[in-house]
């Protein structure tokens, strides 16, 4: 098994509410000096098989229809820990 | 030959029974779909109902949006089909793409149930023909992600089309771009918005007006005239 992350964030222009409310949190916890904070999602895939060219065209197909709305989102896909094809676990 | 509205009910699904009477109430012959089932059953019209589908997991509506009912809606949408999406149901619309923009989290991070004045933008759509430019209606409204938003060019697009067809009067209760409550794509069948016409539809419940029943029978008028 390989993992993929995909990690999903609403476009910088979209206004985020709830990272907003973790920011105005953090003085009052005495974390201070954090100008913004924005909140996201990141998913990770249990992927069976070697992540090759064609599984991680498979995966961006998969976070743009679906896991991300690129209306108000952006997402990158990265592999976290690969299995090669023809390699032993 | 009585006009079929169809009602889908997706799991999570809150308001069908409230639509299916709401079209009854305006003269059309209530349908229930069911979200796994493709066939629309002969239906002249379908309304998607508010409700949490699928726990708004992921993102309200995103999941309902690839039910099998939703790929032949989305077909017959495109053919022509009146569409109307009420709260969970405008977030499943735009989430198909059948509408522009996308529905965020309220702007102030709480749900919100009150009676929302509205003004009708379009009375030129399939679902709005009943009413005039520029009426005010009060409606229910209750949604914890109901603010629309899309890009500039979108939203100028929109305003240049007549597109907006509500906007929220007196009040934005979600930080909605441009107090958009509803909108309709180009063609004018499908229509999409937040507050719940459904809910006011007889004297007795909700805001105690029937203010929404001007929805149903538009489109019974639309198809009956068709």
């Amino acid at each position: 098994m390989a993992r993929v992350v995909v990690d999903v964030m609403l476009k910088p222009e979209i206004l985020d509410p709830q990272g907003q409310a973790v920011q105005r949190a953090l003085p009052r916890l005495g974390f201070e000096g954090i100008a913004d904070v924005r909140q996201g999602k990141r998913f990770e895939l249990e992927v069976e098989g070697p992540v090759d060219d064609a599984a991680l065209a498979r995966i961006h197909e998969m976070a743009e229809t679906f896991l991300a709305n690129t209306v108000i989102e952006d997402f990158t896909v990265r592999v976290e820990s690969a299995e090669t094809a023809g390699a032993s676990s | 030959m009585t006009a079929r509205i169809g009602v889908v009910t997706f799991p999570g699904t809150l308001d069908d029974q409230d639509a299916l009477r709401a079209a009854r109430l305006a003269g059309a012959e209530p349908v229930s779909l069911w979200h796994r089932d493709k066939d629309l059953k002969q239906v002249d019209a379908v309304v998607l109902a508010g409700g949490f589908s699928y726990g708004d997991y992921l993102r309200a509506g995103a999941i309902s949006r690839f039910s099998p009912v939703m790929e032949t809606i989305i077909e017959q949408a495109k053919a022509g089909m009146p569409v109307l999406g009420i709260c969970n149901g405008f977030q499943i619309l735009t989430e198909a793409h059948l509408l522009p923009g996308a529905m965020l989290r309220n702007n102030h991070l709480h749900f919100i149930c009150r009676d929302q004045k509205l003004r009708v933008e379009n009375a030129e759509t399939a679902w709005t023909s009943d009413y005039t430019r520029g009426q005010e209606i009060e409606v229910p409204l209750k949604n914890m992600d109901g603010r629309y938003v899309a890009d500039e060019r979108t939203l100028d697009e929109l305003e240049a089309e007549g597109r907006v067809a509500f906007r929220y009067l007196d009040l934005n209760p979600n930080g909605s771009l441009r107090d958009i409550a509803g909108i309709t794509n180009a063609a004018g069948n499908v229509v999409g918005l937040m507050p719940h016409p459904e809910h006011a539809v007889e004297p007795l419940v909700g805001t105690g007006k029937t203010d929404g029943l001007g929805f149903f029978t538009s489109i019974l008028k639309k198809l009956v005239n068709a």
